[in-house]
């Protein structure tokens, strides 16, 4: 399993960028395993307030739908549209696939590193 | 506790991913997942375990009279060596099950029914019986593999030198693949030609293998539950719990087909005389608005609550989401939405099924 040493992880198993003050989200190579193919992504719009630890997307595969959860409180800055159309492309390169950026930050749910994320149970 | 079937060891070793499903232990899918086991099914062919499936045996002077008072199809008019479908009735007309019939001879017969269903089923069976007729479930000792796909006969001709049967829902009791002794069908649940195998358990890894390996220059690759579903739901196969159950009638659900009202009286048939042209219906929906529709769904037609899906998902063939649903009335002309986790999603009617292999 991909874990990049540089990104920071959920417990729900996202993968976090920060930036500048703007934080990236996405799901880890974990959760797209988990998930199998995706093949439809429901994403919010710029300017939608986001929150600590509550849904801000779901993702389907061809069996099931998966809340996305959001890692930070803040307002939606850039949405990945091309994940609109290419839902495949979180299953291949789910570190390049990013689902949004937040700006002003005002929250966030407890994040782990790298090795903490390797570390922690993860259920099969 | 989930039981393992015959099969269970050579799901690991292919890093299968096991969920529990209908009492069973099961793949869902392998490493290639639900798309890829999909479109091998479509394009070239697939293996699938179907071990979970129930199999009883009826046998004896009386066993065709029974098998006339149970099912809704007329079993009179069978051939030895030939396959039926058939639904199982309540009283109320309701589903209790669906399954299919094989016809050994005019004295015995083989009915198998969902995995899901078997316990209630060989219950109802049990309840019903009469006359000079033996009842038998056999399911746990009878390993089912489906072999589905444009190529599941060449994959065939490779483990066995004897002609397969020909005609679809068309069985040979006995014939030797791979070695292993095998009841052998012209049968499936994926809208593709192909067969079915029933074999001892002790027999199904030795089978299961030797498939496998026949058929890796065709293509053929191991298939779990998922793409089974997606199959069969691309298809617009109905499947028991979804769109049918208990309190669901065959003509409701589209299978009035199978259902013999001119033949002698059967369990249900006066609950359904006269309802043979039903308000309720199974009709077909594609959504073409953004999102994806589940089972469960609210299906409105201008506004106003029409039905509920009974299935749906993205198809992987044809590459849209679609679903079933039991709707109050006709499939009406109008501003059709679904109900998808509280987002209004367009989508209009589409005929069944939606797909359907060229011939």
């Amino acid at each position: 399993m991909n874990i990049p040493a540089e990104l920071r992880y959920t417990k729900t198993h996202e993968w976090i960028k920060e930036e500048n003050g703007i934080v990236t989200v996405g799901l880890s190579d974990f959760a797209q395993q988990e998930l199998g193919d995706l093949v439809f992504v429901n994403l919010p719009q710029v300017g939608d307030a986001v929150t600590a630890g509550e849904a801000f997307a779901d993702v389907e595969s061809v069996k099931a739908v998966s809340d996305v959860y959001s890692p930070v409180t803040g307002a939606v800055c850039e949405i990945n549209e091309a994940l609109l159309d290419a839902p495949e492309s979180i299953n291949q390169d789910p570190y390049g696939a990013w689902f949004i950026r937040v700006e002003n930050v005002t929250g966030t749910v407890e994040t782990l590193s790298a090795a903490e994320y390797e570390a922690m149970p993860k259920e099969g | 506790m989930d039981l393992k079937t015959p099969l269970y060891d050579c799901h690991v070793a292919l890093e299968g991913r096991m969920v529990p499903f209908a009492g069973y232990v099961l793949p869902v899918q392998y490493p290639t997942g639900v798309i890829r086991e999909h479109m091998a099914v479509r394009e070239a062919c697939g293996l699938f375990d179907v071990s979970h499936m129930g199999e009883v045996l009826y046998r004896g002077p009386d066993a065709l009279a029974n098998l006339q008072k149970l099912l809704t199809n007329d079993f009179s008019t069978m051939r030895d060596g030939k396959v039926r479908y058939s639904v199982m009735c309540n009283p109320n007309g309701g589903v209790v099950d669906d399954l299919i019939v094989y016809r050994f001879s005019q004295d015995a017969y083989w009915v198998v029914v969902n995995a899901a269903n078997r316990h209630k089923d060989v219950s109802w069976m049990r309840e019903n019986l009469f006359g000079d007729c033996e009842l038998t479930d056999m399911s746990d000792s009878v390993a089912q593999l489906a072999l589905q796909g444009p190529k599941a006969g060449a994959v065939f001709a490779k483990v066995c030198g004897e002609e397969p049967p020909t005609g679809y829902y068309t069985f040979i009791p006995e014939m030797t693949v791979a070695g292993v002794k095998c009841l052998v069908s012209r049968t499936g649940y994926t809208g593709e030609d192909g067969f079915e195998l029933y074999c001892a358990n002790a027999d199904a890894p030795a089978l299961w293998n030797a498939l496998l390996e026949a058929g890796k220059d065709d293509g053929l690759i191991p298939c779990g539950l998922g793409a089974r579903d997606t199959l069969r739901l691309e298809a617009a196969m109905p499947l028991y719990g979804h769109e049918m159950d208990d309190t669901v009638t065959p003509f409701e659900t589209g299978l009035g087909w199978a259902v013999k009202m001119q033949k002698d009286d059967f369990i249900g048939r006066s609950a359904l005389a006269g309802n043979e042209q039903p308000t309720r219906r199974r009709v077909g929906i594609e959504i073409t608005g953004r999102g994806i529709a589940r089972e469960h769904c609210d299906v409105y037609l201008d506004g106003k609550k029409i039905g509920v899906t009974t299935s749906g998902t993205h198809c992987p063939y044809l590459g849209k989401a679609v679903a079933m649903a039991l709707i109050d009335g006709p499939a009406e002309d109008g501003a059709l939405t679904v109900d998808v986790r509280g987002r209004q999603i367009e989508a209009k009617f589409i005929p069944l099924p939606f797909y359907q292999r060229k011939k």
